[in-house]
């Protein structure tokens, strides 16, 4: 065994679609009779601490900046858009984790995000406006009857939509532990369901893309409707209320909620992590990058595909649990197919493959947005004309996300490689499922034969 | 309405005087001209309408209006109008002003309804027998909107003496329809009733309809009569609501309801308790129950119908349907007649369904077959499609504001817009896409980017509201089959408009040098580039090919609907649809794909007309359950080439 | 030696072309076989048959002892049934190292909850070191299998294959791109991991397989042309006319 040195043959293998025929740089070899002890998962991943930290660090930061908990420097809006960010990057994690990871462009994750929401928001509304009914009820000289509680509730919250009863699917709005786990159960059906059916037809790269957003396209459209039974374009309102809690300011409700997002952020991305790490997380890669090959080693992959398809979403709809109390008001448009694909877009500036990459494009490009459309960003003049952000900034973001795909492939991430010296050895200049991960179909031939 | 329609048209037309005229006539009908009764008028009609002069229409008219007075001095009729104490007279050949008379002097003709039925006979058979073909449509169309019986008898007549074919058409058509109600005879209704079974116009329907008309009523005996159904509550309506047609009638009490009970406790409550249950224990509705069946007792409310009493009561009456039309056979037959005129109708409306979803395919075709080319053939996902056609349409929008004339600004908007698209396609190739190929995921990102800031571009340009694309005058209006097939000139020309690019794309891939290159590059890239094709340039062209017909597509989509900065994007998912059942690769494909997607669309609206959003959910299921059944489309290639 | 695999009257037609035709093949355990034939012979639509890869539009597959027919099976569970097969280019996750790529392969569960909970299996490291010796990557294990050269490549595709531990190999031209002496390591391998399984070697490389020395198939047009020892079948006019052309 003389040839399996470090010197490769200077004509070696075309990587297709890719960076041609250049060789990855050679990295720190392990050296020989390495030990066979096995590392623990949080020292095989030193970037799981480093997150960790960083989030402590912050959550920290803010709750000493907080209204309720400190100087009152950061005003309680300004915690909450913090506290929605945080929802947005624990959903951007579970979207690298299928996009990332297992290379399924999924261009309708907010789907999920947005049934978590509904499904909170529907106890939220009930239980709300349960006690503003009893409230008015407790005048009458009669109390009420159930059926009439009912009754009230119902025309209190769908008067809006000129209905009064509550639809079958509100059966378990009364209950907060029922209805928490619709937050998971009704998501995951759906995943489960689309996923199942998508994988099982073996429908793949741009094709699923499309598919998943026709799912989301579907959901809103369907949920536009007034007898969706969730009051159609008026979406749920007033989730801002927390019942139990009304006479907590929002300033302490915001910063619970912002504590509850950091937590729900550090315990998904630990899990997720997790998740994709080993043995579990190099099948995954596998697939992303050679899904018939990994079939071949006797693999399921489908089964594969589901579960993380579906374990993102569950992750995705709570997320959107914690994002939609914050919001305040969750309504179809939110789960309309281009909230996806700005999912995709932060997690595609931040860096795929990476789940820290997908916290910092999430927070940078959703932070970033708020400024300039916010009107926080001053406006350009240029003599004849003045830039005014809140009319340019997605000219800007959409020119930029081109600008990110074509010379930054690897995104914001790409930055820590190059602090920290650190060529990825698995890539060179190329992500994703596609052929730059060097993908080549096997067992077909290239011509037919004659 | 008609009247005034007859008096408008007559008095425009010049009155000559005749040698026989008018005046002379009446004078020698004098007696029945001035005190006329039905059964003596019939002669001077009969010889007023024989005179055959100018001026008796609008006579007859102003007869039956009550406009003609008689003088009593010479006895000499005129027309006139009363103010104060005087009249003004005219005379009643030339209309002119004669002068005025005191009403003393003036006895006012007053017929009587028969009388005026007589007169509006004999002047309907005056006007359709008219020989100003436009005086006969007019005519006609005015008994086709309020039918009558006098009519009848008048239309039949002037059937004889018709000489234009359209007319006479018309005029058996609607006679068949006034026979149909207003026949003598049973035989005769029947009969003209079963000749109606074969049309489908609106008309027809309503005649029809009308035969039928009927009432629902509720008694405690079937009453006599022409039953068109009975009721069973339970089951044909439900029995609370036959229980308020009941209580509608009088026949029943009407219960309390719940709000009732709960409103008549609240008013009796006595120390705490009402009707001696304690109020606090009022939460449910049995309480209630018991509670204000204690009231009851005492008489301070009116008895709680229970139930059993409800349906006791129910039982005790019959609820049916009657007809107005007191003749079974007439009212059997104009069931039978309806029955088929309403197959027909559903025919056609099957094809006017099929033309509705032509039309819908056509123009996903040209929407979608751009993105089929460079989807399909090159293997590229393009989200900016959606915005070429966005782009294609603001041409045609910025065309029209510099050529006002319609016709010719868009016969200049279809090549600028394709140009335009085109060299936005190219554009895109050369700076974005030649960078991206095999990279279809981040092609797909990279395109969505520029999406919507090419989205956010036009917004800022052109505004958020919509910009009118106005079509040129020969394109509006409809071409008409008959009252239930229908379809507009504009979408018959985006049918041809898409035809044209069937033909044009098929032939450009097919039957020239850049479609033979093109699937060169296509299926072998190297062996192409090795045979002295340039594989860059072959891909532009093709990708400005693809985004120049989005151009079009875009004028094409804007004559129809409004050209807003989002209109792309209410495209880009169909489109996407379109070529992924259709087929990857294939122009026919796209073609199956376009059919089966517009079709369908039309056919779930067609089975839920009220709820569109419902129509595009459902065809989003069944797009992502096709996909199941055909993962590679409606035209799959098959084998090795599908390189899967 | 009895029988592993019997592919009776199999027939495929892609498009029109019938790229197998009634084609019969019975492979023993243990037995090594080369498999020639000129160049769209069917050589590799036959392992995709086996594989599950491609549908045959008649015919039976049969496997094992019990006759399982292979047909109504898919690729995931074909291979787990034992049938490992190599690829023609090498296809190693090169984004992974070494390690993973054997670990990916070896015979374990293979549901995600499995793998998912089953984390550190003790005997692995054992088995991943040893499969590594026999194939000379040893020294790299923790390198990305992307920086292997080419012959390596081969080697851990085959190390992954014997990873899998099947009663079947399906070998596509291993020694493509290799130096010779990469060649006759090769050749040592398959030689010994066909005394306890049955492998199949698919060669376009005629020194190749005198160096395996076992029975050949040659495919052509679809079908079986000729079966027997090396000598007997380049012997056979009707092979040699293919070859050479008519």
């Amino acid at each position: 065994m003389t040839s399996s040195t470090d010197t490769a043959p200077s004509s070696g293998p075309k990587y297709p679609g890719g960076s041609g025929g250049q060789r990855p740089p050679a990295v720190r070899r392990a050296p020989r009779g390495e030990p066979l002890r096995r590392r623990s998962f949080v020292a095989r991943n030193p970037s799981i601490l480093w997150f960790l930290l960083a989030l402590s660090l912050f959550t920290l930061g803010v709750t000493v900046l907080a209204e309720a908990t400190g100087t009152g420097l950061l005003s309680t809006s300004f915690i909450k858009t913090l506290g929605k960010t945080l929802c947005l990057c624990l959903v951007a994690v579970a979207m690298d984790v299928v996009w990332g990871y297992c290379g399924i462009l999924s261009l309708g994750h907010m789907a999920f995000f947005g049934l978590g929401g509904y499904a909170i928001g529907q106890w939220l509304m009930y239980a709300r406006t349960e006690q503003i009914v009893m409230g008015n009820l407790d005048g009458q000289p009669i109390p009420a009857t159930p059926q009439e509680i009912s009754d009230a509730i119902g025309t209190q919250i769908f008067g809006v939509v000129g209905a009064s009863e509550l639809p079958a699917i509100w059966a378990f709005a009364h209950s907060l532990p029922l209805q928490l786990a619709m937050v998971v159960l009704v998501p995951g059906l759906l995943a489960l369901i689309f996923g199942w059916l998508a994988f099982r037809s073996r429908v793949t790269g741009v094709y699923l893309s499309i598919l998943t957003q026709a799912m989301t396209l579907a959901l809103s459209l369907y949920l536009f409707q007034n007898d969706s039974g969730l009051r159609g374009n008026n979406g749920l309102s007033g989730l801002q209320n927390i019942p139990g809690y009304e006479n907590t300011p929002q300033a302490t409700l915001s910063i619970s909620f912002f504590w509850a997002s950091a937590a729900a952020l550090a315990i998904g991305y630990v899990a997720l992590a997790w998740a994709v790490s080993g043995k579990m997380g190099s099948v995954i890669r596998g697939i992303r990058d050679n899904e018939a090959r990994v079939r071949f080693l006797g693999y399921h992959v489908e089964s594969y595909k589901l579960f993380v398809f579906t374990l993102s979403a569950i992750v995705a709809a709570i997320a959107g649990a914690l994002y939609y109390p914050q919001a305040g008001i969750i309504n179809p448009a939110e789960i309309a197919p281009i909230a996806s694909i700005y999912l995709a877009v932060w997690v595609a500036i931040g860096g795929r493959g990476r789940l820290y990459g997908a916290v910092i494009g999430a927070a940078f490009v959703s932070l970033l947005s708020s400024w300039f459309t916010g009107g926080g960003a001053p406006d350009i003049e240029l003599g004849f004309y003045t830039v005014q952000w809140t009319d340019w900034w997605l000219v800007l973001l959409g020119l930029s996300f081109v600008a990110v795909t074509l010379f930054a492939p690897k995104g914001i991430g790409g930055l820590f490689d190059l602090i920290n010296h650190r060529v990825m050895p698995d890539r060179e200049g190329d992500y994703g499922p596609d052929t730059g991960s060097w993908r080549t179909e096997e067992g077909t031939e290239e011509e037919p034969p004659r | 309405m008609r009247l005034l329609t007859f008096l408008v048209v007559c008095l425009w037309l010049p009155v000559v005087a005749a040698a026989q005229d008018l005046q002379s006539i009446l004078q020698t009908h004098a007696e029945e001209a001035a005190s006329p009764s039905r059964r003596t008028v019939g002669t001077m009609l009969d010889d007023l309408a024989a005179s055959g002069l100018p001026g008796v229409a609008t006579f007859l008219e102003r007869y039956q209006d009550r406009d003609v007075v008689q003088r009593a001095g010479d006895g000499l009729f005129f027309y006139a109008t009363k103010s104060g104490d005087t009249y003004t007279l005219s005379d009643i050949s030339t209309g002119e002003e004669v002068g005025t008379a005191p009403s003393s002097e003036i006895t006012e003709i007053r017929p009587n309804g028969g009388v005026r039925r007589e007169i509006a006979g004999t002047l309907v058979a005056f006007q359709l027998s008219d020989p100003d073909i436009e005086r006969r449509q007019t005519a006609v169309e005015a008994i086709a909107r309020s039918p009558s019986a006098d009519q009848l008898a008048p239309l039949r007549t002037s059937i004889e003496t018709e000489t234009d074919p359209a007319l006479l058409a018309r005029k058996r058509q609607l006679a068949g329809i006034l026979a149909a109600s207003f026949a003598d005879s049973t035989a005769d209704r029947v009969a003209a009733i079963e000749s109606l079974s074969g049309e489908v116009s609106v008309e027809v329907r309503a005649a029809l309809n009308q035969i039928l008309s009927s009432s629902t009523g509720v008694a405690t005996a079937l009453p006599d009569g022409n039953i068109a159904r009975t009721f069973t509550p339970g089951s044909d309506l439900t029995e609370a609501e036959a229980y308020d047609q009941l209580v509608e009638e009088g026949l029943a009490l009407p219960a309390p309801t719940r709000a009732d009970i709960r409103n008549a406790l609240a008013a009796n409550i006595d120390g705490g308790r009402v009707g001696g249950v304690p109020v606090a224990r009022l939460d449910n509705d049995e309480t209630r129950d018991q509670a204000y069946g204690a009231l009851a007792a005492d008489g301070i409310v009116p008895p709680r119908i229970g139930a059993a009493e409800q349906s006791a009561a129910l039982s005790a009456h019959v609820f049916y349907e009657i007809y107005d039309e007191d003749d079974p056979a007439i009212t059997d037959a104009a069931r039978t007649a309806l029955s088929e005129v309403e197959t027909r109708v559903g025919m056609g409306q099957m094809v006017d369904l099929s033309l509705d979803g032509l039309s819908l395919a056509s123009i996903y075709f040209l929407a979608a077959i751009g993105l089929a080319i460079t989807f399909g053939v090159m293997g590229v996902i393009n989200m900016a499609h959606g915005e070429f056609i966005m782009l294609g349409a603001y041409t045609g929008y910025v065309v029209q504001l510099f050529v006002p004339n319609y016709t010719l600004s868009l016969f200049i908007a279809l090549p600028l817009a394709f140009a335009v698209a085109f060299g936005a396609g190219v554009a895109m190739e050369r700076l974005v896409i030649r960078w991206l190929y095999h990279r279809p995921l981040e092609t797909l990102l990279a395109t969505f980017g520029i999406s919507i800031a090419l989205q956010q571009l036009a917004k800022n340009i052109f505004g958020t509201q919509a910009r009118p694309l106005t079509s040129p005058g020969w394109l509006d209006g409809a071409w008409v089959v008959n009252d239930v097939i229908q379809i507009s000139y504009i979408r018959i020309a985006i049918f041809v408009l898409a035809l044209i690019f069937l033909a044009l794309i098929l032939f450009i891939l097919k039957r020239t040098r850049l479609g033979l290159e093109v699937r060169a590059v296509t299926q072998n890239p190297g062996m192409a580039a090795s045979m002295g094709i340039n594989p860059d340039r072959i891909n532009m062209l093709t990708f400005g090919l693809g985004s120049g017909i989005a151009g079009i597509a875009g004028v094409a989509i804007g004559l129809y609907a409004q050209v807003t900065s989002e209109m792309g994007s209410a495209y880009i998912v169909q489109s996407f649809m379109t070529v992924v059942v259709g087929g990857v690769g294939n122009v026919w494909g796209t073609l199956a794909g376009a059919s089966l997607i517009g079709g369908l669309q039309k056919g779930i609206e067609w089975f839920n007309p009220s709820n569109t959003l419902a129509a595009q959910t459902y065809m989003i299921l069944f797009i992502i359950l096709f996909i199941q059944f055909r993962p590679k489309g409606i035209v799959a290639l098959k084998g090795r080439a599908a390189g899967d | 030696m009895s029988t592993l695999l019997e592919v009776s009257g199999v027939s495929v037609t892609f498009d029109g072309f019938r790229a197998i035709n009634n084609l019969s093949i019975q492979i023993g355990e243990p037995e090594l076989r080369a498999v020639i034939g000129p160049n769209g012979a069917g050589k590799t639509t036959f392992m995709d048959i086996v594989t599950g890869k491609t549908r045959p539009d008649q015919g039976r597959v049969l496997w094992g002892e019990k006759s399982v027919s292979l047909l109504r099976m898919s690729e995931s569970e074909i291979a787990r049934a034992g049938i490992g097969r190599k690829f023609q280019k090498p296809t190693v996750f090169e984004a992974q190292t070494v390690r993973e790529n054997l670990a990916m392969a070896l015979k374990n569960p293979r549901g995600p909850f499995d793998v998912l909970f089953s984390r550190g299996l003790d005997d692995a490291d054992s088995r991943i070191h040893g499969l590594a010796d026999e194939i000379g990557l040893r020294d790299h294990l923790s390198r990305p299998a992307g920086e292997l050269s080419h012959g390596q490549k081969q080697w851990l595709e085959i190390g992954m294959l014997l990873a899998q531990d099947p009663r079947l190999l399906l070998v596509d031209e291993p020694a493509a791109g290799m130096t010779p002496t990469e060649r006759q390591h090769t050749t040592d391998l398959l030689k010994r991991a066909a005394e306890t399984r049955a492998v199949v070697v698919v060669e376009h490389d005629m020194e190749f397989v005198r160096r395996l020395n076992c029975k050949v198939t040659v495919l052509h047009e679809g079908s079986v042309l000729a079966e027997g020892s090396l000598d007997h079948v380049t012997g056979d006019q009707r092979v040699i006319d293919v070859y050479l052309g008519r």
